[in-house]
């Protein structure tokens, strides 16, 4: 995993020529601890710090009304203004794409970002939307029913990424 | 755990963990209110009709902001512009607009219990935004939220409420989302403004402001309702500003950081001076500005429900 956000990292600076005018957003949960951990290799190789933020979608999912159970809401924290900056959207898994279209809205209502783009760590196929990471870790074929979890040391587990097969309700 | 309920009623039976659930969802909505673009769509499509029979324009004005800035679409029904001058009943109100698909009502009654009654004979969600003298739970969960966000923590302050208690539909939301939230309340006021049974909602009764101010983390004023002079709960609005009013130099008889608490509207120089309410305690204008973070989670919390 390391080895893999390592080149991420090395992609985002050479893509835009330096971290001069990035900014780096985090989805909540999985992908904050990812866009923390850019920032440190990002930091470590061009020895300055990007800015970091953390977005959560919640409010803009498209499936608010239709789904069962309450989602959790957290708070989005973006210390900073996005107008004009190159944000790269930070999150664990690519699937549907309908959690970067959240994003994506969530972002333009906080300003007008010079660009977006998108890193993951897995990207897992099955998409419904028009969308395409920028930066991919690792493409890990899925069957549908299939689910992948990505667990971080973050959040009390080794390092993994694990295929988990059905699980029922898809993300 | 999630948010089940259909309706806010009143906080007297609602959860500690509960009235957490929506200060939480409070707290993520403070942030949209300082944007540039104040909106999320949490609440697209949905329906929010105010109807308000008492006169309020914070209140309403807080209800249909929190809306607005979810993205639902907002009515306003007043009694004096609407078929209810024409005799219509409360509850036939209720059903037409219920039959109109909107999906959240937010009733203000001077009939303790009105917003029970709706809630029981219908399938809107219903938020009680003040009944007669019973409960005015999203004022009382403002206070709550900005009480956390000054001191961190509601469990073991010391909070003092002062003013006519019997009147007060605040003062007793806020008695039932303090203790339950762990903190000690004591009510001052005259006795003539003290109803017998208070002390067994668990709070301990003081008529003498300068002792029971001493070592208070917050002071709640309540409104002196100027309306009920006349009949005669106090000699005159002179003395009740000298035994119950909150001046600078009972303020030092109170904890060092103390929070000064309104409801509002304020009747500056009556139950609290004017160098208090433009003082660095004062919390009042954050108390509003909450209450559209309160109303906001209160509302996805709703809305959210399966």
């Amino acid at each position: 995993m390391t080895r893999a956000l390592n080149r991420i990292a090395h992609e985002i600076l050479e893509r835009n020529k330096g971290c001069h005018d990035v900014g780096l957003v985090g989805i909540r949960t999985g992908g904050v601890y990812l866009a923390q951990r850019l920032r440190q290799l990002i930091g470590r190789i061009e020895q300055t710090e990007v800015v970091l933020g953390e977005l959560d979608i919640t409010l803009y999912r498209d499936d608010l009304s239709i789904r069962k159970g309450q989602p959790v809401l957290k708070k989005t924290d973006i210390p900073f203004h996005i107008s004009d900056l190159k944000i790269i959207l930070v999150d664990d898994v690519l699937f549907t794409g309908r959690t970067i279209r959240a994003a994506m809205d969530g972002l333009m209502d906080l300003g007008r970002p010079a660009e977006i783009q998108l890193a993951v760590l897995i990207d897992r196929g099955h998409r419904q939307l028009p969308i395409r990471a920028n930066y991919v870790g690792k493409n890990i074929p899925t069957a549908k029913d299939e689910n992948i979890q990505v667990f971080l040391e973050e959040l009390g587990e080794a390092d993994r990424v694990s295929k988990l097969v059905n699980v029922g309700d898809a993300r | 755990m999630s948010f089940k309920r259909k309706d806010l009623l009143g906080l007297a039976a609602l959860s500690s963990e509960e009235m957490a659930l929506i200060l939480e969802a409070a707290e993520s909505f403070q942030e949209v209110s300082g944007r540039e673009i104040k909106k999320v769509p949490a609440l697209r499509g949905k329906t929010v009709v105010n109807l308000f029979f008492e006169p309020s324009t914070r209140t309403r004005t807080s209800f249909e902001l929190a809306a607005k800035r979810l993205s639902a679409d907002v009515v306003n029904f007043s009694p004096s512009s609407s078929s209810v001058v024409k005799g219509e009943t409360l509850l036939d109100t209720a059903r037409n607009i219920e039959s109109m698909q909107a999906d959240i009502l937010v009733l203000r009654h001077s009939s303790a219990g009105a917003a029970e009654t709706l809630a029981r004979n219908s399938r809107l969600s219903v938020i009680n935004a003040g009944d007669g003298w019973h409960e005015h739970p999203t004022q009382a969960l403002s206070d709550l939220l900005t009480i956390r966000e000054k001191k961190g923590q509601v469990r073991d302050l010391q909070v003092a409420i002062v003013g006519d208690l019997a009147h007060s539909r605040v003062a007793r939301s806020n008695i039932h989302a303090l203790t339950k939230m762990g903190a000690n309340v004591r009510v001052v006021g005259p006795p003539t403004m003290i109803p017998l049974s208070l002390h067994r909602l668990g709070v301990t009764v003081h008529h003498d402001f300068d002792k029971a101010i001493s070592g208070v983390d917050v002071v709640l004023m309540l409104r002196l309702q100027l309306e009920r002079q006349g009949r005669s709960l106090f000699p005159s609005i002179r003395e009740y500003a000298r035994l119950y009013g909150l001046t600078s130099e009972r303020m030092e008889r109170a904890a060092k950081d103390v929070l000064v608490m309104h409801p509002g509207p304020v009747n500056r120089g009556v139950e609290i001076a004017h160098d208090v309410v433009d003082g660095a305690s004062a919390v009042i204008l954050d108390q509003v500005a909450n209450g559209v973070a309160v109303r906001m989670g209160l509302m996805y919390l709703l809305s959210q429900r399966n």
